[in-house]
């Protein structure tokens, strides 16, 4: 009653006319920039930090909180309609809203879009409002073994059920983890497999650059090569029916969005994940608990719900460290982070006690920014479906320049342009010998969470294996990960068995 | 009455020199000014002391307009700093990039082979040198500096010190204190200072050595228990927390929190920086945070400060030898 009393007190802030149009202004700004590849919330809020002060603070984080949401949104846009990921946790909607959008049905994939990521967003807030406290709580007892075992779960979710040959995804995995290997050790800062001493690979291999290669210009490869004869028109129309459409179908797919929103809310909260790891653990597990694993990758629309939801919920669920513990789960909160340390707000266990009108300031206004972002979105849709419209030859020029300019943008280093080439030509050629990329990328995102909390436990548990099923989080997590990995293999004899019985006798 | 005076006389002091200063930065701006934002390397990842550091002189710069152009953090923390090290190293000349410093500038470099030596570094300016304190987790029994030895002997081992990269600054105050009471550790590398008190708080290790600032907000809710300051004088802020020096030990470690820039950056560029953090050191502000965050605000630039970088690379050289030493016996 309290929780309801506070925040009743924080609508009368975030509702407040100027604060308003702040959280408007926020959104849309933060969705053009989710929407440009290589530039992501971070630069956002990086841009926009300075003119801040001369708002007041309250109002301040509200704007930052309406562009972070926003591009949060907005990334889904160019990895739809283009198939490069506008921001790095965009990369999993990639997977099926890319093959959607080839299938004429982009318009559908953006509603999809639009409103898991307003269910993922929503129900995150209410999460957040209702529990902050006591799930910093639950944040403390993950350790270096519970993130192992989260890590290795969200690997068994790409082996055990999905649709893809178990020995391609499988190779996959261990190809993404080398590369997740190169760079320098995170213990010891030696310089691992640099490739002689090329100095582009000390910072390891980014795998934005990875995702822009693969998806968006060995997508590119791909096209160009099938539409050699008769040049592929994307039918792209979008009318108010495909909105009732969207939501309708929408509607059936509460297990997949509420499963992604409490599973990015989670792995948002952990301070070393944040969104991209929870959008694609989020389709992971959507794919392997969906009945038709297969069609996944090739345009289902539960892949695009499922880390839509999980992404959003992640950027709400890392505010959560950085406000009660004063630890950012993502790069974006630890700038904000700054910001609130030049305010005079300290942010730490006492915020909530010191500062309630800042605290639940902010928490409505994520509220206003949900809503403020998925009006704008659904709003802006034909406009972007008309962009789809351009010819193939012109729109394939537009996809490799963005693809070139958002593989340099965040580093600004020539390296990531050639190794972007070159991870384009070899997701052109594994796509077409059939190998899933969706692991390759995984891995690298992954990679460096697991090996690090994998060595921080066996450091501090002086060598023992077992201490990861002794400890009763992470030994739930990997009983779960274990019946993952086992589970296709009892349904694979069960059916085999039948089929073999038949013949036999 | 003579009090009053003095500090009238202080405040006139402050003044003029900020007047001075304010001249200086104009004649300078005639000279030469940032084309595009300025990119603030950090040597750390997000959230612990040398990063909260470094996003919190941004924000001073950006209210206080003391750069023409805003000033972007960018953390490269792998490998113990290595990856800003060489970042700085390949981007010689660069007038744009500067980068927030912290001990393992010395250390990073003296242990692993990056092909990188920081004698060919520009120095800019030291703002502060920061302190450390021995934490334990407010539920643990251990209350002063004897249970905490008693309790790392007991354990047999393996009572475990969170910290960040072996080799980075933690590691080296911890294996002061191994040495000094004659205790064995199991060390355990973090990310970065936040995630360590976190730790600490969560019980997953059962010490640090955390730099106030990173364990301040945990200490304020009741969650973390400092031991022992590392310290010559008792913190402000810890006023009954003991330091080494009074208990009989001398051990006293800073870390020093300064910006230096890459080879070949054009000497006016150099002299802009240097200025503009001589601004800040003066800003209420940072004077205010040093106060709260038991940090010792001390400015130093030029060549005294190059000298100061190649006289601490020296000690810790000597540190590291030493922690070899014992590994090895």
């Amino acid at each position: 009653m309290e929780t309801l009393a506070l925040l009743a007190d924080g609508f009368a802030t975030s509702l407040s006319p100027i604060n308003l149009m702040i959280v408007i202004l926020g959104v849309t700004a933060g969705l053009f920039i989710g929407a440009m590849p290589g530039l992501g919330s971070v630069n956002g809020v990086a841009i926009v930090l300075p003119l801040t002060f001369i708002v007041p603070p309250s109002s301040a984080i509200i704007l930052l909180c309406a562009i972070y949401y926003g591009a949060m949104y907005g990334g889904a846009i160019s990895s739809i309609l283009l198939g490069i990921p506008g921001a790095s946790t965009a990369v999993a909607t990639t997977f099926d809203g890319r093959p959607m959008a080839q299938q004429g049905k982009a318009g559908l994939a953006l509603i999809a879009a639009a409103v898991a990521s307003f269910v993922g967003g929503t129900i995150s807030v209410v999460l957040f409002t209702l529990f902050a406290v006591p799930l910093a709580d639950l944040a403390l007892a993950f350790g270096p073994a519970e993130e192992f075992a989260l890590v290795l779960m969200a690997f068994t979710t790409f082996v055990g059920l999905g649709g893809d040959d178990k020995l391609k995804t499988i190779i996959m995995i261990c190809l993404g983890l080398v590369l997740s290997t190169v760079g320098l050790d995170l213990i010891s800062g030696q310089p691992r497999l640099i490739f002689g001493d090329l100095p582009g690979f000390y910072s390891g291999v980014s795998f934005l650059v990875l995702a822009i290669g693969v998806y968006g210009i060995g997508e590119i490869l791909y096209t160009i090569e099938s539409s050699r004869t008769a040049p592929q028109v994307t039918p792209a129309k979008i009318s108010l029916r495909d909105l009732g459409d969207g939501i309708r179908t929408m509607n059936r797919m509460w297990r997949t969005m509420s499963l992604g929103s409490f599973l990015g809310f989670f792995v948002g909260m952990l301070p070393a994940a944040g969104a991209t790891p929870a959008a694609l653990m989020a389709y992971g597990i959507a794919r392997s608990t969906s009945k038709d694993p297969k069609s996944f990758g090739k345009g289902n629309i539960e892949g695009v719900a499922a880390p839509e939801t999980a992404n959003n919920a992640a950027s709400t669920g890392s505010l959560l460290p950085m406000l009660t513990l004063g630890i950012p789960g993502s790069p974006t909160t630890a700038l904000l982070l700054g910001g609130m340390v030049m305010w005079g707000l300290m942010p730490g266990p006492m915020l909530f006690i010191e500062q309630p009108d800042f605290v639940w300031g902010l928490i409505s206004s994520l509220y206003t920014a949900n809503f403020a972002a998925v009006a704008i979105n659904i709003a802006l849709i034909p406009l972007f479906v008309w962009a789809l419209r351009m010819p193939f030859t012109v729109l394939c020029a537009i996809v490799m320049v963005l693809c070139i300019v958002g593989g340099f943008a965040p580093s600004q280093k020539m390296h990531d342009v050639w190794l972007i080439a070159g991870f384009g030509v070899a997701g052109y050629l594994l796509r077409k010998a059939d190998y899933p990329l969706a692991p390759l990328v995984l891995a690298l995102v992954l990679g460096p969470l697991m090996e690090k909390s994998f060595r921080q436990t066996l450091i501090s548990e002086q060598g023992n294996v077992l201490a990861f099923i002794e400890r009763p989080l992470s030994g739930t997590f990997i009983a779960i990960a274990a019946l993952f990995f086992v589970l296709p293999l009892v349904k694979y004899l069960r059916k085999g068995g039948r089929r073999s019985v038949a013949p036999a006798e | 009455m003579i009090y009053r005076i003095t500090r009238r006389a202080a405040l006139a002091g402050v003044a003029s020199i900020a007047m001075i200063a304010a001249g200086a930065t104009s004649a300078l701006a005639e000279g030469w000014k940032p084309q595009k934002p300025i990119e603030m390397v950090i040597m750390a990842g997000q959230g612990g002391g040398a990063d909260r550091l470094a996003r919190l002189f941004q924000s001073i710069i950006q209210k206080e307009g003391l750069a023409s152009m805003p000033v972007l953090p960018v953390n490269k923390g792998g490998g113990s700093g290595a990856e800003a090290l060489r970042y700085l190293k390949d981007n010689e000349g660069d007038a744009h990039k500067i980068m927030a410093t912290l001990n393992s500038y010395y250390t990073t470099p003296l242990r692993t082979d990056i092909g990188v030596d920081i004698e060919e570094f520009q120095p800019i300016a030291r703002m502060a040198l920061d302190t450390f304190v021995l934490w334990v987790n407010a539920d643990s029994d251990v209350q002063t500096l004897d249970d905490f030895v008693a309790a790392v002997k007991a354990s047999g081992g393996e009572w475990k010190m969170g910290g960040t990269g072996t080799g980075q600054e933690d590691s080296l105050v911890t294996a002061m204190l191994e040495k000094e009471f004659d205790i064995k550790v199991t060390y355990v590398p973090f990310g970065g200072g936040g995630d360590v008190a976190k730790n600490v708080v969560g019980g997953h290790i059962d010490s640090s050595v955390n730099n106030p600032s990173e364990a301040l907000g945990f200490y304020q809710a009741g969650k973390m228990r400092p031991i022992m300051a590392m310290t010559p004088n008792r913190l402000d802020v810890f006023p009954d927390t003991p330091t080494a020096t009074e208990l009989g030990h001398d051990i006293v470690y800073w870390m020093q929190r300064s910006f230096v820039a890459p080879k070949g950056m054009p000497a006016e560029a150099v002299a802009y920086y240097t200025e503009m953090f001589k601004n800040l050191s003066q800003t209420e502000e940072w004077q205010t945070y040093t106060r709260e965050k038991a940090l010792m605000a001390d400015f130093l630039s030029g060549d005294e400060l190059q000298a100061y970088f190649l006289e601490e690379r020296e000690k810790h050289a000597a540190i590291l030898a030493d922690m070899e030493g014992d590994g090895a016996s």
